[in-house]
């Protein structure tokens, strides 16, 4: 596949910059300073050494044999981002982008979370690089993620409830943007997903590619050589994009997103972009979006906040119309039981959004032979999701064995 | 001749400044309006834009977040919008319309189709505030050949940029007089006179300012640099205040009056 993006940001016909005028040399300077950096030894090795030391990269790459044999299929490797500082893959982005905010000379850095994950990864590289931070939040999600909230304040961040639109994941982006249009001369953005208008869909894949690069690598000496399915639950796409990237050239490994089918794709509750949506130009970008005739977004659901968002990445949109990449939907039902299959399983407890990759692997492996191979990306730790999925499953009505 | 080309000839030869109010149509409903467009034609607007109600409108502040979401609670659709516009005609409004819309809706449409089902609705001009010049050509194109202006947005922070949206502005430039999104405020942009200068000499069309203005002073304070003041989130809070008398049929024409009556005041 060619080079993308190309100069003006697209991906194909996806991506672009559709953002008001106002935000325009921002996004300019943004590019360039990312352009300049990137290729810049000592910031690499700056963003690096903060991978490792810090958050205590490279994860490890981990053979779920339980998890295999009890789907008696297809081999499984758990590529294990939850065990990130910070307990989710965000952290990957947030130094990178952290790092550059403070090489363009900005002191204050802002943020758009869901699920919370990214607006304590922010908050987490706002502590330690000495910035001021503001992370803005739907107030619906303030309620599902209310230890996030608390971890965020203690981190020193501060907490914006949005009370605008649906109050979810896509109103706190609008939000953010906003803000960002106001206080554009001092603020930096960290974008938190592989979505937006251009540099950000490109910059945020860089940043998360080390995903992909390390499971590559790990999975080359482990089995010999590369997978046959990569499986990486997407909202915005972003641990999925990081996963997919240093695959695409490979035309052997098949590369799945799967995406939130709320209470089933056939009902008005569900986040399945890819699924449900057409292509339309949302929070800057042109993509799959959730939409109704007259170009209106609809509200998106999921149990997963992180997946409660009605678009998607522009190159996941380029990669399912060139047909490289493939997106199933997960219902809320179906993850939940995923969840606690790999709790009892292996012991490892996913964020709701990972069980939606692990959900689509119980029906994937069992169809495959012994010899294949397949590696989720489990992007985060079920920790923050504790309580909700105590809600969901009815208080203590879980069996104990 | 465009009708925002002609209002402004007419509006230079009297060394007048164009008044220039927004509302998001369907805010309360599609009737109400066609009404306050008469109302604003009285109180002495000199041209009106129409906004399209979005459910993601991420140039607006609260004020007309909410005026969409009112909207939206109804279903108006662009096609809803263009229909006001030639009921508003019809109803005796003889002032160009300019239609305010994120580019979402018009894309779903399809670019040809919506330039097809515009024409001949009375619109005379387009603002599409999340399209930069960086991905109009296609817009650009169509709307030259439909005779519909596509004005540009600049703001204080376009610098270097300035110079090459102006030189592709139709009908006037909409400078942004502060950062932000639109609403009320007090203080503009601090280099807000040289930001406009700067616009002047790059724009063989018209400039109009925007965001955040809502008085008289105001208004005269812009009028003095520009060809034209855009009043919306002032306008839009008006509406919204008189939402109790708008909805009463025995009070409608109250609620009409007092919104014509604050636009009659910003009138310089």
């Amino acid at each position: 596949m060619s080079q993308v993006p190309d100069q003006h940001g697209r991906f194909g016909k996806f991506g672009g910059r559709y953002v008001p005028e106002t935000l325009m040399n921002a996004l300019i300077e943004l590019e360039e300073a990312y352009k300049h950096y990137s290729t810049d030894p000592e910031f690499i090795a700056e963003v690096r050494q903060l991978l490792k030391q810090y958050s205590g990269r490279p994860t490890s790459l981990y053979y779920a044999d339980r998890l295999t044999k009890q789907l008696g299929g297809a081999k499984i490797y758990l590529k294990r981002e939850d065990l990130n500082h910070t307990g989710a893959h965000k952290i990957n982005n947030t130094i990178g982008q952290g790092v550059l905010a403070k090489r363009m000379g900005k002191t204050k850095i802002i943020a758009e979370t869901g699920a919370g994950q990214h607006g304590v990864a922010s908050a987490t590289v706002a502590a330690l690089l000495g910035m001021e931070c503001k992370v803005f939040m739907g107030e619906e999600d303030t309620k599902r993620q209310q230890l996030n909230v608390f971890r965020m304040k203690l981190l020193g961040a501060e907490v914006v409830p949005v009370l605008s639109g649906t109050r979810t994941l896509k109103d706190a982006c609008n939000e953010t943007l906003r803000y960002w249009v106001s206080h554009v001369d001092d603020t930096y953005y960290i974008l938190g997903s592989v979505t937006g208008p251009h540099p950000y869909p490109m910059i945020v894949r860089d940043f998360q590619r080390i995903i992909g690069d390390e499971t590559r690598e790990q999975i080359v000496a482990a089995e010999g050589r590369l997978p046959d399915y990569i499986v990486a639950a997407v909202g915005g796409g972003s641990n999925a994009m990081g996963i997919f990237y240093p695959f695409v050239g490979d035309e052997s490994v098949r590369l799945l997103g799967v995406e939130a089918a709320g209470r089933g794709v056939d009902t008005l509750e569900h986040a399945a972009t890819m699924t449900k949506g057409k292509h339309g130009v949302f929070q800057g970008s042109l993509s799959y979006v959730l939409q109704d005739e007259f170009g209106q977004v609809q509200p998106a659901h999921s149990i997963s906040a992180g997946l409660d968002y009605p678009g998607i990445g522009p190159e996941h949109s380029y990669l399912k119309d060139s047909g490289r990449a493939e997106y199933v939907p997960i219902t809320d039902a179906e993850a939940l039981e995923a969840l606690q299959l790999l709790s009892r399983t292996e012991g490892i407890i996913p964020a709701l959004e990972s069980a939606h990759a692990v959900a689509h692997t119980t029906k994937l492996a069992p169809t495959l032979g012994k010899d294949k191979v397949i590696v989720i990306s489990l992007s985060g730790r079920g920790d923050k999701d504790v309580e909700s999925i105590m809600h969901y499953l009815g208080g203590n009505g879980i069996e104990s064995h | 001749m465009n009708r925002i080309d002609a209002a402004f000839a007419r509006l230079q030869a009297e060394g007048r400044t164009a008044l220039i109010p927004f509302i998001t149509v369907g805010d309360p409903d599609i009737d109400t309006s066609v009404d306050i467009i008469r109302k604003l034609a009285e109180a002495g607007a000199d041209m009106i834009e129409l906004g399209v109600p979005y459910s993601d409108p991420l140039a607006d502040g609260p004020v007309i977040q909410r005026a969409s979401e009112r909207a939206l609670v109804h279903r108006i659709t662009i096609l809803d919008c263009m229909q006001v516009a030639e009921d508003a005609r019809k109803a005796g409004a003889d002032l160009p319309f300019i239609l305010f819309t994120y580019y979402n809706p018009v894309l779903q449409l399809g670019l040809e189709s919506f330039f097809s089902l515009i024409a001949n609705k009375g619109i005379s001009g387009l603002i599409i505030p999340d399209l930069p010049i960086e991905e109009d050509e296609e817009v650009r194109g169509l709307a030259e050949a439909a005779n519909i202006h596509l004005i540009p947005l600049v703001a204080p922070t376009s610098h270097d940029r300035v110079v090459r949206i102006a030189a592709k502005a139709r009908g006037f430039v909409y400078c942004v007089s502060s950062l932000g999104v639109t609403g009320v405020r007090s203080d503009f942009h601090a280099g807000i006179d040289e930001f406009l200068r700067s616009v002047r000499d790059a724009a063989n069309v018209p400039i109009a300012v925007g965001f955040g203005i809502s008085s008289r002073e105001q208004v005269e304070r812009m009028a003095k640099q520009a060809d034209g003041v855009i009043v919306g989130s002032a306008i839009v809070r008006r509406i919204e205040e008189s939402l109790p008398l708008l909805n009463d049929p025995a009070t409608k024409e109250e609620g009409l009056n007092r919104i014509r009556d604050y636009v009659a005041t910003l009138k310089v």
